[in-house]
């Protein structure tokens, strides 16, 4: 228990996001932050196991990146007079200056998005700095080598450097897109984690679980903003079912088969609780909330066949309404085709969605054409149907599954 | 990640000795333990219980289980309240665990929520498929 290392990966866990935030806030440079930080943690794993962990950790390491800093800076002083006189201001900083405070957090978190980085080095950053993970983890979580990550970072972070990037929350004029990016890199480990197809099943399990922690973190920053409530409200709604996705062999189990009692009720009442958040802020709600709303639906029913279809088609129509693109107005169609007498107006509607030469590659949609096909007894069409989309499947389990619906409607 | 209940524990001593101390200090003192849980987003549950002389023993010693009232005389450790949280590892449950505001007589057992994994030899056993039903209906997870 008294392993110094584990200590440490654990304090780093709980405080390192607020020590590499207020670092950035007196440096104003993320990058130089997040190396101070890791020298300190460096330090800390030397002179640890002979001293015993320090009564206040978080200051001890505070104070260590500190005077990193200004021994750093003096040291460089040749390259340039920005840094000697930074260094001769941070070595006569009122000691409170160190304290971190609210907002450092914030801007951590809209830095670590920063629309100047790849999607993959947000990604890294985000579960870096604002989740606290070691490399290692972050390699185990995204299924890529040690190396990999490391160079994602030290490149996310050249580029911040570069591009100079400011260490602040981004005015009003910027809020809504960079707010989106925040949201879109959370929810995009969420999915890596919760839809992934390659990978431990627990381990995507646990990248799952990290997207939401970052995500109420979120919340609790970010009150007043119904996005962030409906994105974690999705994710929780959405987690609630892990359990459930797949059967003993790992295969994958679809909602309409799913064992309900196997979900898991308390994360899916904490779901309904964020989703009730987002409808108390009173400003309508965004594609993430009414994505939740209509896992909400299917959360609350009490069977597949008992599921209130019709609620789900109009909150799909807000959906389009918000984010048209093929993959909502296909699942619109899949809802659609489970009201009264809504299976032919949905395989017409997925007609016309490959018509328009979305998706035509996707062993989605062909798929939902196969299920539409054979409920209306065109068993041979639907036969023909799912072969192809087994063919366009892009991974074994899934082609498996496939070629399976077929050959049950093989011809005896 | 996984979850953990911390589970305090307290002595009928250490209990009467919060008698003399400010309450609203202890309620403020508590709050800022679980809101710096709930920013770091690993506070998932947990609840307090009333005092111990509200409470009653049923005991299995004998023939028949007996009821005893409380307080329960001689001291022991009693259990006070729980927190779930749901961390990355054992040892940040234990940093979790450190930081809370408990005095002298005061213990926090920790441990691990039991979850699908660890009865993955039994799951053809009745209850065990039974359980989930069981939650469903009683709301918990």
């Amino acid at each position: 228990m008294d392993d110094v290392s584990g200590t440490l990966d654990a304090l780093w866990r709980i405080e390192g996001s607020r020590i590499v935030a207020t670092l950035a806030r007196v440096t104003g440079d993320l990058a130089e932050a997040e190396d101070l930080a890791q020298e300190a943690l460096a330090e800390a794993l030397r002179s640890w196991p002979t001293t015993g962990v320090p009564r206040n950790p978080a200051a001890w390491l505070t104070t260590v990146a500190r005077r990193r800093a200004i021994d750093g800076w003096r040291r460089r002083e040749a390259l340039d007079d920005r840094r000697r006189s930074l260094a001769r201001d941070l070595a006569s900083l009122a000691d409170d200056v160190w304290q971190p405070i609210d907002d450092d957090l914030l801007r951590l978190v809209f830095t670590a998005c920063h629309p100047a980085l790849p999607r993959e080095g947000q990604v890294a950053l985000t579960l870096r700095v604002v989740a606290s993970l070691s490399t290692a983890e972050i390699a185990r979580l995204l299924v890529v080598s040690v190396p990999a990550v490391q160079q994602r970072i030290v490149r996310a972070k050249r580029t911040l450097s570069e591009a100079r990037v400011p260490f602040e929350v981004p005015d009003h004029t910027e809020w809504k897109p960079r707010l989106n990016a925040v949201l879109t890199v959370v929810y995009l480990l969420f999915t890596e984690g919760y839809a992934a197809t390659s990978g431990d099943r627990w381990v995507r399990r646990d990248l799952a679980d990290e997207a939401l922690r970052v995500g109420r973190v979120l919340g609790r920053l970010l009150p007043r903003e119904p996005e962030v409530h409906g994105l974690v409200a999705l994710m929780e709604l959405q987690a609630s079912r892990f359990a459930a996705r797949t059967d003993a062999a790992g295969d994958p189990v679809l909602l309409a088969d799913q064992d309900r009692r196997l979900w898991d009720q308390a994360q899916l009442r904490r779901g309904l609780a964020a989703l009730d958040r987002v409808d108390a802020l009173g400003r309508g709600r965004g594609p993430y909330a009414l994505q939740a709303a209509i896992a909400a639906c299917h959360a609350t029913a009490p069977s597949f066949a008992a599921t209130d279809w019709e609620r789900i088609v109009v909150l799909y129509d807000a959906l389009l309404a918000l984010s048209p693109g093929p993959v909502v107005r296909l699942n619109r169609a899949a809802a659609l085709s489970m009201t009264t007498d809504g299976t032919r107006p949905a395989l017409a509607e997925v007609e016309a969605i490959t018509a328009g030469g979305d998706l035509a590659t996707s062993h989605l949609v062909t798929s939902v054409r196969a299920e539409l096909l054979q409920r209306l007894g065109r068993t041979a069409e639907a036969r023909g149907e799912f072969l192809s989309a087994a063919a366009q499947a892009t991974n074994d389990r899934e082609r498996a599954w496939l070629e399976g619906k077929a050959a049950k409607l093989a011809p005896s | 990640m996984t979850k953990y209940m911390l589970i305090m524990r307290t002595t009928d001593a250490a209990l009467e000795a919060t008698k003399d101390l400010d309450f609203e200090e202890i309620i403020n003192a508590m709050g800022a333990y679980n809101e710096a849980m709930m920013n770091a987003g690993v506070l998932i549950g947990g609840d307090g219980l009333t005092d111990p002389s509200e409470g009653f023993v049923v005991d299995f010693s004998g023939e028949e289980p007996i009821v005893t009232d409380g307080p329960y005389g001689e001291t022991h450790e009693l259990f006070n309240g729980f927190w779930l949280l749901q961390v990355g590892s054992r040892e940040e449950a234990a940093e979790w665990a450190r930081r809370c505001p408990l005095g002298p007589g005061s213990k926090l057992e920790v441990r691990r929520v039991t979850d699908e994994s660890d009865f993955a030899d039994y799951a053809d056993n009745e209850y065990v498929q039974k359980e989930a039903g069981w939650r469903e209906q009683l709301g918990t997870a």
